[in-house]
């Protein structure tokens, strides 16, 4: 082959893939952001190119890194485990809403202690984790669980030490039951935690935790489920003990007021309920009110009505909480009055 | 057709046309770095300015990083980098330097392959494999063999004691130190070999002829000779173990606190923006993490200045002897 014609047939090849690949996506979808729902968005995202040959681009960057994208109108949603507040919305010309929900799980390491055997208020948990309750025999605990035998442990707290949705919801809870936790150390992505040991990622807690007698953890529900942790059943805001289970994370989704929280923010933690594991919360999709490009946020758009109807299944094997039905149509009505191109709304219905 | 002269000076010229070609494109290859780098000095600035406005002298001695009231300081980032980049170096240091002299000085011809090619193999596996390791195999050998053997008996002596106290988790600075080490290791290494391998067998003969044993050799002979070299070799590892991100992310805890122990949780600076970066919401805490990048950028410059700086009155050193 001479080089004239190996560069002939490269030349064809890249013409030919281009031709191809402009063929295959007839609407691209771009989203950036969170890092826990990408893969449920992944799976979504295959199923529906699958079905419709429409391709969702989605990098999963971080919450920061989406919210800056979509003000910067880089792409066609944003994606975030922590919402933004109306004002700042308002302020950059956006809207959000829930997209599925996850919740975090608490995890131990004590020695006689098996899943779900250990019961805990979130008090508690706050005390342990601001170093104020240090032995696995301490009162406080043993109170809660009179019938546990509970040995003459150090407590090691594990966080998480990358920033992360999951430190949000965990320590957005632990503030809203511990008036101590919030003046001492808040709710963040990431904080400044007073003791323990921090972990990268739910794999880095769960082996910390694994590892270390007397080690105390949080993991998304997910990532507990999948690896069978010893986890603890939480006291919640009815003063009902629940295990973490997909249907105690729908009720907590069921029973927060949606309709009264503008733009969504909501933060599904300490939901009433007897039924609501009390560390929920929901992943949000951020968009323009007034989209540059109506036909990829209409894409969009399609994309997320197909998911919340038809890709329930998919989130359930992904262990993934799809949203209540009350609340899709909730989202939707505020699809048709947010969203707008050129005056009139991008979706009406389909 | 052309006379012989004419072709001549028409190769002339072409050859003068494509020398010419060489020197601007190899100046503009030199070019281009410095402009990269300018470009990533300003970029550092123009990101951290918000904060350094902020917290100015108080972002390099402040201890507190709080993301949720919005006071950042680098003071434990700064202190855990440079302590698991010390430990890197006295562990890896002396390994290096037996290893070289192994090698080059000691080693029977067959093994010196086999060896070589192991350690340039330990230089090419991925920093997040060295992560892994260190964190499910590492950690837990530490945790429940070497650490509390160190608690009980070091952890009483006086003043060695209070760097190993503490309960054992198996991650700190100290971990992270020993994965450093032996992620630092092969480029020491590569270095001190090639450098001790080029001291003039000459030299060596005549000190072994004056009844030299081979440590009066490496120690009087070598060494001397290749001091430069081995400098070098030492800062290139120290380089490596100041920026060194996600090996250490896994091992070294990750906690915004100084301890005296170095069996404690701590942090490191490219650590904290690998933690912390992508979910960093709010412009006072980017910035922040911005500024961390400067202060690592400017620690990385001034170890290469000291570096350059020793050098220079080294070779001083050696000409006035002369």
């Amino acid at each position: 082959m001479s080089i004239r014609s190996i560069r002939f047939t490269a030349l064809a090849a890249i013409l030919g893939l281009a031709a191809a690949s402009g063929v295959a996506s007839a609407v691209d979808i771009s989203g950036a952001g969170a890092t826990f729902p990408y893969p449920v968005y992944a799976k979504w995202a295959e199923a529906y190119k699958a079905k419709t040959g429409d391709g969702l681009n989605y990098q999963s960057i971080g919450s920061g890194g989406g919210i800056k994208q979509i003000k910067a109108a880089t792409v066609t949603f944003g994606a975030s485990d922590k919402p933004l507040e109306a004002k700042d919305l308002n302020d950059s010309g956006l809207v959000q809403w829930p997209m599925v929900i996850g919740g975090v799980v608490p995890v131990v390491n004590v020695p006689g202690v098996k899943a779900g055997t250990l019961q805990l208020d979130g008090p508690t948990l706050a005390s342990i984790y601001m170093g104020e309750i240090s032995k696995w025999n301490d009162a406080r605990i043993k109170a809660l669980n009179p019938k546990v035998a509970l040995p003459n442990l150090a407590i090691a707290p594990v966080y998480r030490s990358d920033g992360s949705g999951t430190n949000f919801l965990f320590t957005n809870y632990l503030s809203t039951v511990s008036p101590a936790f919030k003046s001492k150390v808040g709710a963040n992505t990431s904080v400044e935690w007073p003791t323990g040991i921090g972990a990268k990622g739910n794999e880095g807690v769960a082996n910390m935790t694994a590892q270390t007698s007397g080690a105390i953890g949080y993991v998304e529900y997910a990532y507990a489920k999948q690896n069978a942790m010893a986890y603890v059943r939480l006291k919640n805001s009815a003063g009902k003990y629940v295990s973490p289970e997909a249907a105690a994370f729908q009720a907590a989704a069921a029973n927060a007021d949606w309709e009264k929280a503008d733009g969504f923010f909501l933060i599904l933690t300490d939901q009433p309920g007897a039924a609501s594991w009390p560390i929920t919360g929901a992943s949000f999709i951020i968009m323009h009110r007034e989209p540059k490009d109506a036909a990829a946020a209409l894409a969009a758009l399609r994309f997320f009505a197909w998911a919340y109807k038809d890709g329930v299944d998919l989130a359930k094997q992904l262990d993934y909480v799809p949203l209540p039905e009350k609340v899709v149509k909730l989202v939707e009505k505020t699809w048709t009055a947010s969203i707008k191109s050129g005056g009139k709304p991008v979706w009406q219905g389909k | 057709m052309n006379t012989p002269a004419v072709a001549l000076t028409g190769h002339l010229r072409r050859e003068a046309r494509t020398e010419r070609v060489f020197r601007v494109a190899t100046l503009a290859s030199a070019l281009l770095v410095l402009l990269l780098l300018a470009g990533v000095i300003c970029t550092l600035i123009e990101g951290s300015w918000p904060a350094l406005k902020v917290f100015k002298w108080s972002f390099v001695t402040g201890e507190r990083w709080n993301p949720v009231t919005d006071v950042y300081g680098a003071l434990t980032p700064l202190y855990g980098t440079i302590v698991t980049s010390v430990i890197a170096l006295v562990i890896a240091v002396p390994l290096s330097f037996g290893i070289a002299v192994f090698l080059t000085e000691i080693c029977p011809l067959w093994l010196r392959g086999p060896v070589s090619t192991a350690i340039e193999l330990l230089a090419s596996v991925p920093s997040i494999v060295y992560g892994i390791w260190g964190l499910f195999v590492l950690a837990p050998i530490l945790q429940h063999s070497v650490q509390p053997w160190l608690i009980d008996h070091v952890g009483s002596l006086p003043v060695v004691g209070a760097l190993f106290q503490g309960p054992p988790f198996g991650i700190g600075l100290l971990t992270a130190g020993i994965v450093l080490a032996i992620m630092v290791l092969p480029f020491v290494t590569s270095v001190m070999r090639e450098v001790f391998r080029m001291t003039p067998v000459a030299l060596k003969e005549a000190a072994y002829g004056l009844g030299a044993t081979q440590w009066n050799v490496v120690w009087d002979v070598v060494l001397p000779w290749s001091r430069t070299g081995v400098i070098g070799g030492i800062m290139l590892g120290l380089g490596r173990a100041l920026g060194e991100t996600m090996a250490v992310t896994f091992v070294i805890g990750n906690a915004h606190r100084i301890s005296a122990s170095l069996l404690a949780p701590s942090t490191t600076i490219s650590a904290a923006i690998a933690n912390e970066f992508a979910e960093a919401v709010g412009d006072l805490y980017t910035s922040a993490l911005f500024a961390l990048g400067l202060l690592l950028f400017v620690l990385t410059f001034a170890v290469i200045a000291a570096a350059r700086f020793m050098l220079l009155r080294l070779e001083r050193g050696a000409v006035k002897r002369k």
